[in-house]
């Protein structure tokens, strides 16, 4: 069941956007992310929509991991949906006792959740095309000129890297403990919230443990190493910015551009704001 | 009477429907007698752990069928819980599932998830512990305190105090000295003994094995290689040898020994054997001498 988790899972590959420099695309990310919160109109999140479409494609994964990394925060959709669809104030459709639903409640409830859909797609494309260590890597290149301000972007970025590299381990770890607390008649999943939190005692101090011990024996290993934070350290992978990378985020750039202006475009055709 | 365990085409299949889906066993078809002491190995990533974790229903097959005495027990599955009771299971380093205050509170997790009345709790408590070798002065204690070897023991006590029909251990003495391997293994099969449980014991150590078990079932790349009484399997050696599995020193001896030209049988895997043997032997070639 915790192996269903997508959210950080990385899928290897060799497309033009598991090559493309980690610092665009983060970049990119976050300039498309910003994009949509800037053009909530439908033109402009089609165009997202077929950026995303045109993304996954390009970078070979299944349609339905979308739908995996999208399942678990199906309640937060609903609720936003629900909320806008009776709360939105506008021209009434249906009316019945102390609901009502007004047009501009049908369309807000749409567009927020066609626009949280594509952020949780967008955001997972990044994860699932860039694999978490080039990805902190990039982080860290990103805030280092915040080290001269004193802030420690290297040891930030290690402690990342770490966290990161822990997680399948950790679940994995989770796993185990919770077959051998079943296998000794513990019920995980039955009861209600009292029982089940409960009932994860007998998980969650075995699990505490081990990731005491493990973060004990790593930073044993590290000393053992010699290793001393990021000052004159060189790295294996040096990141370089190509020419495709350069035309990819001119592409994106332009893209973004337009859906930023599409709202413009969307009130001359329709009026409707 | 029904046999304790049985499998019908077992095959179980990770991560079914997407690209990596890997089949980890493949059409299991086993039966083990009541009483018995089987023993499982096979080279790393054969697929025992897999099986055994079938046993109990932790891991739901995705074809064929599992049969603890006589029953199938994916028929209801709201009582899966019924066989989690009825076979006992130890994992691989279960010291890292303790978790309670005290050892006896730890080792009464078990019985108490029964529903088991206070006194038959502590009853079984104080046996279980009895028989994993841990003193009473030791039950009052955190098992965090206690040594490797002390909380293996006290993880195996909480299961044996399920009093499970059938006990099955993922490499009980991974990770211990040679004199802990041998005491833990030693009360299982005291345990055995006493108690007429059924005992499946998963190793990669062939003395081990062919120490304890009765019968044996080797595994390779998902299925069953072979399964057979344990001289017969050890009569086997050199298959064995051939896929990747040690065989004990002793039959590794023997086998020598006959490629060197010694009229011998190579079936010897337990030193006891040898000796008798030898002494057979020995007494043959004096009567043909004189």
């Amino acid at each position: 069941m915790l192996r269903d988790i997508t959210i950080g899972q990385h899928f290897p590959g060799n497309s033009a956007l598991h090559k493309l420099d980690p610092r665009l695309k983060i970049m990119l990310t976050i300039a498309y992310i910003v994009m949509l919160f800037v053009g909530t109109n439908p033109f402009g999140l089609l165009l997202s929509i077929v950026f995303l479409f045109v993304g996954y494609m390009v970078a070979k994964i299944p349609g339905r991991m979308v739908w995996r990394s999208i399942k678990p925060l199906l309640p937060v959709l609903a609720f936003t949906a629900i909320l806008n669809l009776f709360f939105m104030a506008g021209t009434p459709v249906f009316q019945w006792w102390v609901i009502t639903i007004t047009w501009q409640g049908i369309y807000y409830a749409i567009i927020m959740a066609v626009r949280i859909v594509c952020l949780i797609a967008g955001t997972s494309l990044l994860t699932y095309t860039t694999s978490p260590i080039v990805l902190t890597d990039a982080i860290e290149r990103l805030l280092s000129p915040l080290a001269k301000l004193h802030f420690p972007a290297h040891e930030l970025a290690m402690m990342m890297t770490i966290a990161l590299r822990f997680i399948p381990t950790l679940i994995e770890e989770t796993d185990k403990i919770m077959s051998a607390q079943k296998a000794r008649g513990a019920e995980l999943d039955t009861g209600n919230i009292m029982q089940r939190i409960k009932a994860l005692i007998p998980v969650l101090i075995p699990l505490f443990l081990s990731a005491f011990r493990r973060a004990d024996e790593l930073a044993m290993a590290m000393e053992c190493r010699c290793y001393h934070g990021g000052e004159g350290r060189t790295r294996l992978r040096q990141l370089h910015i190509t020419k495709q990378d350069i035309a990819i985020t001119l592409g994106c750039v332009l893209l973004f551009v337009a859906v930023g202006f599409s709202g413009v475009l969307y009130t001359r055709l329709t009026g409707f704001a | 009477m029904n046999p304790i365990l049985k499998t019908e085409d077992l095959t179980y299949t990770y991560n079914l429907g997407l690209p990596d889906a890997t089949e980890a066993i493949h059409s299991i078809n086993m039966e083990m007698e009541e009483g018995g002491f089987l023993g499982i190995i096979g080279p790393t990533g054969c697929g025992k752990s897999t099986l055994i974790t079938h046993f109990n229903g932790l891991l739901k097959p995705t074809k064929g069928k599992v049969y603890i005495a006589g029953q199938d027990i994916w028929e209801n599955p709201k009582k899966i819980r019924h066989f989690r009771f009825m076979v006992g299971l130890v994992f691989q380093y279960p010291e890292y599932q303790l978790f309670e205050e005290t050892v006896a509170k730890d080792i009464a997790f078990g019985p108490k998830n029964m529903g088991l009345a206070e006194g038959e709790v502590q009853d079984r408590v104080s046996r279980a512990a009895r028989f994993c070798g841990l003193s009473q002065e030791m039950l009052t204690r955190s098992p965090f305190e206690l040594s490797g070897g002390q909380k293996r023991r006290v993880a195996i006590a909480g299961v044996l105090a399920m009093q499970p029909k059938l006990l099955v251990l993922d490499e009980p003495a991974a990770g211990l000295d040679p004199e802990g391997r041998d005491t833990i293994l030693q009360e299982l099969k005291q345990y055995h003994r006493e108690t007429g449980t059924s005992i499946v014991l998963v190793s990669h150590s062939m003395e081990d094995v062919a120490k304890y078990a009765e019968k044996v079932l080797v595994m390779k790349d998902g299925s069953i290689a072979m399964y057979d009484d344990t001289p017969r399997i050890f009569a086997r050696a050199e298959e064995l040898l051939s896929m990747g599995l040690s065989v004990p020193q002793i039959t590794k001896i023997f086998m020598q020994l006959k490629q060197m030209g010694l009229d011998i049988d190579t079936d010897v895997y337990t030193v006891k054997y040898a000796t008798e043997t030898l002494l057979r032997m020995a007494e043959r070639g004096n009567g043909s001498a004189t």
